[in-house]
């Protein structure tokens, strides 16, 4: 699946202008109990026709990433406080919602979770699709249409032309997340966050789901954030990875750095925990304790209660991103003693 | 750099929030003060003021709020039509609205809950049977078959409350319904039936407990919408018979007073206003604080 | 789609049977005997043996009940006790108003209710949406007859701008309209903003922000579409109090409407005409909740197509 990807990545320039770039992104939250920061300084990249995965535990921060790119955080309540997101030359951390939104509708698109619940039950599928098209574009109603038909051909409903015209509850889950994706690449974005996108999907279908994704990106030469707690669906989608805990990135690199040499312990147990072909009759190896509670982080690093390679300066300092000692460039973690969870492994 | 800015808007909206929460505490409190001071002044003041329905004083009537009457007392309300104290009768008033609404909301709640406990635990045919009959009952509008009830039981304080009775079960029995049947499937529930709970062990000792909240605010309420109605039978003069002072029945007779002395009809009408309206905050509150599907903070 | 009309319409029917029975059956239990009603204490046993006959008084009460059920089908209530011409005639002169009143009643509470009940939704836990919230529950709180009386004396009375009674001139029907529709008013501002509520935060409304949408069209017509389907149905069941709420209103202001009619005629006992009042009022309410469940099934496709 991967080809078609590096096959744009080699035509531009490898080390080429990101498209998006996050920078120390803070995000706090205010409940009736305290102000929760559900992000404490998260970088990365993304580059054009580049898939990066985000992984982690629910609660970690990947879908409030999201949301604060999109300017899509519930608002009052939460906000971003620190940080920035640069796209196109602008920040987007900076800008007013109106304009962060106007971005979002034409160049940045999103897909989520529940197919079900994000299609509107009382409009037409068809209707929906081509809102974009009429809202943004200014098209009359028969070309938006037409549009739209095209499109949900080309995420492939089959009897588009009669199908155009039914409710969304009268899909299956994987026909709405394709309708979804329709509406989402609809303007032809530069840069698609999907947002477990096949989460609450069946197995079966949650590799269609991830094919048709791969190959609209390979079509188009959009970026792509993928966002998932599942590491196995992304393993043949994404190029690189960044695994996040308690609000922070904790390691990231290329998907192969990340998922065979795992040099945090988290994203080692983390691996350890899902069932794979090669380990069958094995034992899978849960994570001890629980995920964090945002209101009350320990000491030093988050992850240390759940550490098996803890020690005293665990409990005292936050370990920052660092590349281990004698391993590839791009590959970092944020452990004190990533040496020797990568001998270990 | 922004931050400080966005900070305070995190901490604003915290410091909101935690403001709501203070208020919905006030909004429980202070109508409860409120309505406990109605019922001290029903109970109080008409045995203070020898208050007797039927007693006239002609040389008095139509007196203006703060003036002074026989006997060298001041009445601070005025006196009615017949030279009666205005405040007397007021007080004489809630004691007729708040016992027929805690009468009322009693026998209607237990009835209703019941019948509740019973469509929602046992479903099937009993549930059909039970809640078509509601739907019947809802085909009057409820101060309609208040009034035909009325009209046929005749006048008097028990047929007004067996009246308002039948006119508000249903409500009470549609929300326990909808509450045991989202209780029913619950662990705990099906806990206590796969160890062989009986049905009446599993209606009164898991699904009504778990019914409480939602009665609660329901019944503030519907006290609220009963005292009201009351007040409406009593001014369409099918309510309290003729002789026991009832708010409604004041402002009724006022209105035939309303160029010569406004305070006959507008002051009762004040004194019921402020007590359905103490009951109306404290079941939002009470509604905050249970529900919190409905919550908006 | 048509299994659901049939199945509303078979309720409604079932509930209007129900209805027609209990009323009925209430009114059979008023004590007095209705020959003497008619034709007054002094009639001999003769004279009320014949009246009783005349009005199948005789007969068992399973065929008083079949031959009722059957006139009240063909909007047959028999004569007035008390002015001896056709109940349905009386009703007849007098439902225009009501239905008049009752629907710019609904209308002015609609046109007020929903802009504050938005407001309210919109600015949520701000100033604006504590006022109007507040605003709700004071009215609300208003006995409906209370404020008639309290309009008129304002109103006619002292500044004797409108008139106080009856229904001579379009004036006549402001006061009536607002005393009716302020406890309307109050419903329909807390179920507009509640069903707002619900609705903002569903994934949809997510969906429309994420495709660029600016907010008004997130709320027009995405949010609002969704949130009138509750809003309706509160309409329809609010429709109830409504009137019973004209007949309230309808006693202070002296309107020659049916609420009135039914009042009047308790206090003269003249049953056959409460029986027939009682009836046509359910029988609107029934209706009105029938258009209500199928304009639910127009608006959410989701009860149509199943």
């Amino acid at each position: 699946m991967a080809e078609p990807t590096m096959a744009v990545r080699e035509g531009s320039t490898p080390r080429d202008e990101p498209l998006m770039s996050v920078r120390d992104l803070q995000v706090e939250f205010s409940t009736s109990a305290g102000v929760v920061r559900a992000l404490d300084g998260v970088s990365f990249d993304v580059r054009r026709g580049e898939t990066i995965a985000i992984l982690g535990e629910s609660g970690s921060g990947k879908s409030v990433t999201a949301q604060a790119i999109m300017a899509l955080l519930p608002k009052p309540a939460g906000s971003i406080v620190g940080g920035s997101i640069h796209y196109a030359g602008r920040d987007l951390a900076a800008l007013p919602i109106g304009d962060v939104r106007r971005i979002c509708g034409t160049e940045i698109a999103m897909i989520f979770q529940d197919p079900l619940s994000s299609l509107n039950p009382v409009f037409r599928v068809g209707w929906q699709i081509a809102e974009p098209f009429r809202k943004r574009l200014g098209m009359d109603k028969q070309q938006a249409r037409a549009k739209a038909l095209e499109l949900l051909d080309r995420v492939g409903i089959p009897d588009a032309g009669r199908r155009i015209r039914d409710y969304p509850h009268q899909f299956s889950g994987g026909q709405r997340q394709r309708i979804m994706i329709a509406m989402a690449i609809a303007l032809e974005p530069k840069l698609l966050i999907a947002d477990e996108p096949t989460t609450a999907l069946d197995v079966t279908v949650q590799s269609q789901i991830m094919k048709l994704l791969a190959n609209l990106q390979a079509e188009t030469g959009m970026g792509m954030i993928l966002i998932s707690h599942d590491l196995g669906v992304v393993a043949d989608v994404a190029e690189r990875a960044a695994i996040m805990y308690a609000g922070r990135i904790v390691e990231s690199g290329t998907i192969r750095q990340v998922y065979d040499y795992p040099a945090h312990p988290y994203t080692q147990g983390l691996l350890a925990s899902i069932p794979s072909t090669k380990a069958i009759g094995e034992r899978l190896v849960p994570i001890a304790g629980a995920p964090p509670n945002l209101l009350a982080l320990p000491t030093g690093c988050s992850f240390h209660p759940r550490c098996p390679y803890a020690v005293d300066r665990c409990r005292a300092e936050i370990p920052l991103l660092r590349r281990p000692d004698g391993w590839e460039p791009g590959h970092v973690a944020a452990c004190f003693r990533s040496e020797e969870v990568l001998a270990h492994d | 750099m922004t931050t400080p800015a966005r900070v305070s808007a995190a901490t604003r909206t915290m410091r909101r929030a935690r403001k709501a929460r203070r208020g919905v505490r006030l909004r429980i409190v202070i109508p409860l003060i409120i309505v406990g001071l109605y019922v001290v002044g029903a109970v109080i003041v008409p045995i203070l003021y020898h208050f007797d329905p039927l007693s006239t004083d002609l040389l008095y009537r139509l007196k203006p709020p703060g003036s002074v009457v026989g006997g060298g007392s001041t009445a601070i309300l005025g006196t009615d039509q017949v030279g009666q104290d205005l405040f007397a009768q007021i007080a004489m008033g809630a004691r007729v609205s708040l016992t027929v609404g805690a009468l009322t909301l009693l026998i209607a709640g237990v009835f209703g809950v019941l019948i509740g406990l019973l469509a929602g635990h046992f479903g099937g045919w009993v549930d059909m049977v039970l809640m078509r009959i509601a739907d019947i009952q809802l085909a009057f509008p409820s101060i309609l078959l208040a009034i035909l009830l009325a009209s046929v039981l005749g006048q008097g304080l028990t047929n007004i409350i067996i009246v308002l009775s039948i006119a508000n079960w249903v409500v009470f029995a549609r929300v326990t319904r909808g509450q045991v049947l989202a209780l029913k499937n619950r662990e705990y529930v099906e806990a206590a039936r796969t160890l062989g709970a009986g049905h009446l062990h599993l209606i009164f000792r898991t699904q009504l407990p778990g019914c409480l909240a939602p009665i609660l605010v329901v019944a503030t309420v519907e006290f609220g919408h009963v005292i009201l109605s009351e007040a409406a039978l009593s001014f369409l003069g099918v309510g309290v018979p003729v002789g026991v002072p009832s708010l409604g029945s004041s402002i009724q007779a006022g209105t035939a007073y309303l160029t010569t002395a406004w305070w006959i009809s507008t002051l009762p009408g004040i004194a019921l206003l402020i007590l359905v309206l103490a009951t109306g905050i404290l079941g939002d509150a009470l509604r905050d604080r249970y529900d919190p599907r409905l919550r908006s903070a | 789609m048509l299994g659901y009309v049939a199945r509303r319409l078979l309720l409604a029917v079932f509930v209007l049977w129900g209805a027609i029975t209990v009323v009925f059956i209430v009114v059979r239990l008023v004590p007095a005997d209705p020959a003497v009603l008619i034709a007054g204490e002094t009639a001999t046993p003769e004279q009320l043996a014949a009246l009783r006959a005349q009005m199948g008084l005789d007969q068992p009460l399973v065929l008083q009940y079949l031959g009722y059920l059957g006139h009240a089908v063909t909007g047959n209530f028999g004569n007035s006790y008390t002015q001896y011409v056709p109940v349905m005639k009386l009703i007849g002169q007098v439902l225009p108003n009501t239905v008049l009143l009752a629907v710019l009643a609904c209308a002015f509470a609609l046109i007020v209710s929903f802009p504050l009940g938005l407001l309210a939704a919109l600015r949520v836990n701000r100033f604006s949406d504590r006022a109007v919230t507040t605003l709700s529950l004071l009215t609300q709180s208003l006995p409906g007859f209370w404020v008639g009386v309290v309009l008129m004396l304002v109103f006619s009375r002292q500044l004797n701008w409108l008139p106080s009674a009856g229904l001579d001139s379009p004036a006549s029907l402001i006061l009536p309209t607002i005393t009716l529709a302020l406890p309307f008013i109050a419903i329909l501002i807390r179920m507009t903003r509640s069903g707002l509520l619900e609705v903002v935060g569903e994934g949809y409304i997510v969906t429309a922000r994420a495709k660029g949408l600016a907010e008004r069209r997130v709320i027009f017509p995405h949010a609002i579409r969704n949130a009138t389907i509750p809003i309706i149905t509160i309409v329809g069941l609010e429709f109830g109090t409504l009137l019973g709420g004209a007949v309230i209103t309808e006693t202070v202001f002296s309107f020659p409407g049916i609420g009135r009619l039914l009042v009047t005629s308790i206090q003269v006992r003249d049953y056959a005409v409460v029986q027939a009042c009682v009836v046509v009022i359910s029988t609107a309410f029934v209706l009105v909740n029938l258009v209500v469940d199928l304009l639910y099934g127009y608006l959410d496709p989701r009860v149509r197509l199943s």
